[in-house]
């Protein structure tokens, strides 16, 4: 028994200390309706003091639980209420609220504030018009502001006029910054059926069925779990591997139900869910697409790459649901390119293009994520591409997003260096066949057959 | 508060009494020891009771490691609750 405890004690330490497992963001989450006036001043005057008044021991508790917990927090974030609901009120140049948020954020220490954000799935109002004409301007002239815009759910369909929006915006997003690594759309993510709970950026935001103000965790883990299934060795079947991956996800789970709870409790805020996503960063060894490879592939991208992917997606599922009281927000696998060590590599050698990519997707959380895509690729395309992620999105009733960074000025196998948590990687070819009378068609694809449930 | 001190480090006289010491020094009761050798690697578990304030585990903790850091002894003060959560259900 004191053997076994031991063990469990030695295996938890190295898992924080050599396998890089963290909280990624404890994400407080804080409703802004009662912000709202017709004076678009006064409204950022409401926001600010709030948002001040009830974050303001975050980053302290989060501090306070790493370390007497033993367990690095690496983010302290915080998500509002979709600006553009604050806009419709008030009306005037949304970038003031983008700086108000920033400026909050700053006063505060939270590494990212997520938020502005509109959901015209079905159809734009006017707030929801100037909020996404807003947002190129507004991201280049703030730091920590993250910015989503959800063009299409399962239930409404795609928004094909916001999705050809969409991709004037990402490649406007781009060109404000394009003297600052293009990390405008670096912070702007397109939705179809975005969560309302979700703790990671850039696409967090505090959807209007959430109480007031409330804790969500997002854990990550790759490292961990890609030595667990290194252990097993190779004799080792795909469900035992699947039952590794679940008992490894448990764990990992239990970690962040233990300090949202914890967290909930001293901010005295109620909590709100775990996210189980595994979430890579560019440090060796915390990479997704290494555990594909540890699974049996030569190169993540190859044949073999989807299911592999569908396999630990859903592993990784089915061991945290049961280590916590609630789980929600995207809970799955991630696969951004930039961010994670073995995707870079097999998107430089050329294993891993945007087509697999694409099909990735189908299978696990999110999307299309921290993709570079050359300079000229036209908004056009954009938009085309972000219509297929959503299209894969609505028919499968799962969220599918789309971070595109047109690297400004640069072309296939040229490398853009953004650096942190959101690292760098090669720029990706994209096919150049011209998709513009189907974006320029406007209206809305309407919602699929299985979305009438009733 | 429960916590647990684990130790890792090359083997050689005295280490569990270093240890011991720098808790009897801080007030901190030792519950309980498991402690191997695997080839010349020490590694020892400690639970042990920490007097209930928080600005003093934080003190506490930091500066056990820091001590461990300067004999060459990898130390963690964490606590107990962590380990609960992730091996038991």
């Amino acid at each position: 028994m004191r053997t076994k405890r031991r063990d469990n004690i030695l295996e938890t330490i190295r898992m924080i200390d050599e396998e890089c497992l963290d909280i990624r963001t404890v994400t407080m989450g804080i409703s802004l309706l009662d912000c709202a006036d017709t004076d678009i001043d006064r409204s950022c005057e409401k926001i600010y003091k709030k948002l001040t008044e009830k974050a303001k021991d975050l980053v302290s508790t989060a501090r306070d639980i790493s370390r007497e917990y033993g367990i690095p927090i690496i983010n302290k974030r915080i998500s509002v209420t979709p600006v553009s609901l604050l806009a419709s009120v008030s009306g005037g140049d949304c970038v003031k609220y983008a700086k108000t948020l920033d400026k909050a954020g700053k006063d505060l220490g939270v590494d990212f504030i997520g938020g502005f954000s509109a959901l015209v799935q079905k159809g734009m109002t006017e707030g929801d018009r100037l909020l996404i004409e807003a947002i190129p301007q507004a991201l280049a002239e703030t730091d920590l502001v993250c910015s989503s815009v959800n063009i299409g759910s399962t239930k409404a369909g795609i928004n094909m006029d916001a999705v050809k929006l969409m991709g004037e915006t990402v490649r406007r997003a781009a060109e404000l910054t394009k003297d600052n690594c293009c990390f405008g759309a670096a912070k702007l993510v397109v939705f179809c059926n975005s969560v309302e709970d979700n703790p990671f950026m850039a696409g967090a935001y505090h959807g209007i069925t959430e109480p007031d103000c409330v804790i969500n965790v997002g854990v990550s883990g790759p490292g961990v779990v890609r030595n667990a299934v290194k252990e097993a060795g190779p004799e080792a079947s795909m469900n035992e591997i699947a039952e590794i991956i679940k008992k490894t996800a448990f764990k990992i789970t239990r970690m962040g139900q233990l300090v949202g709870m914890e967290a909930s409790r001293r901010l005295n805020v109620p909590f709100g869910i775990v996210d189980l996503s595994l979430a890579p960063t560019p440090a060796v060894g915390d990479s997704v697409a290494k555990i594909l490879e540890e699974i049996g592939l030569e190169e993540c991208g190859g044949p073999g790459t989807t299911a592999c992917l569908a396999m630990l997606n859903d592993a990784v599922k089915k061991g945290g649901v049961m280590a916590s009281s609630n789980v929600g927000g995207l809970s799955g696998a991630f696969i951004p390119v930039s961010e994670d060590a073995g995707m870079i590599a097999a998107a430089e050698s050329g294993t891993l293009t945007i087509e697999k990519l694409e099909a990735m997707t189908a299978v696990c959380s999110v999307g299309l994520d921290m993709i570079i895509v050359p300079g000229d690729t036209s908004a056009e395309t954009l938009s085309a591409i972000i219509a297929d992620e959503a299209a894969i999105g609505m028919i499968n009733n799962k969220t599918t997003a789309c971070r595109l960074i047109p690297a400004i000025g640069m072309d296939a196998g040229d490398h853009l260096v953004f650096g942190g948590l959101l690292g760098e990687g090669p720029v990706m070819p994209v096919r150049r066949t011209d998709a513009s009378v189907m974006i320029n068609r406007g209206g809305r694809i309407p919602s699929p057959i299985h979305s009438l449930k009733n | 508060m429960r916590a647990v001190i684990s130790v890792v480090g090359k083997d050689r006289p005295g280490i569990l009494a270093f240890v011991a010491n720098n808790c009897a020094v801080r007030n901190i009761n030792i519950v309980d020891v498991t402690q191997k050798v695997l080839q010349d690697l020490f590694t020892m578990i400690m639970i042990v009771d920490i007097p209930e304030d928080l600005d003093n585990f934080h003190k506490v903790a930091d500066e056990m490691e820091h001590e461990g850091d300067a004999e060459g002894l990898k130390i963690h003060v964490m606590h107990e609750d962590i380990f609960n959560a992730m091996h038991t259900i």
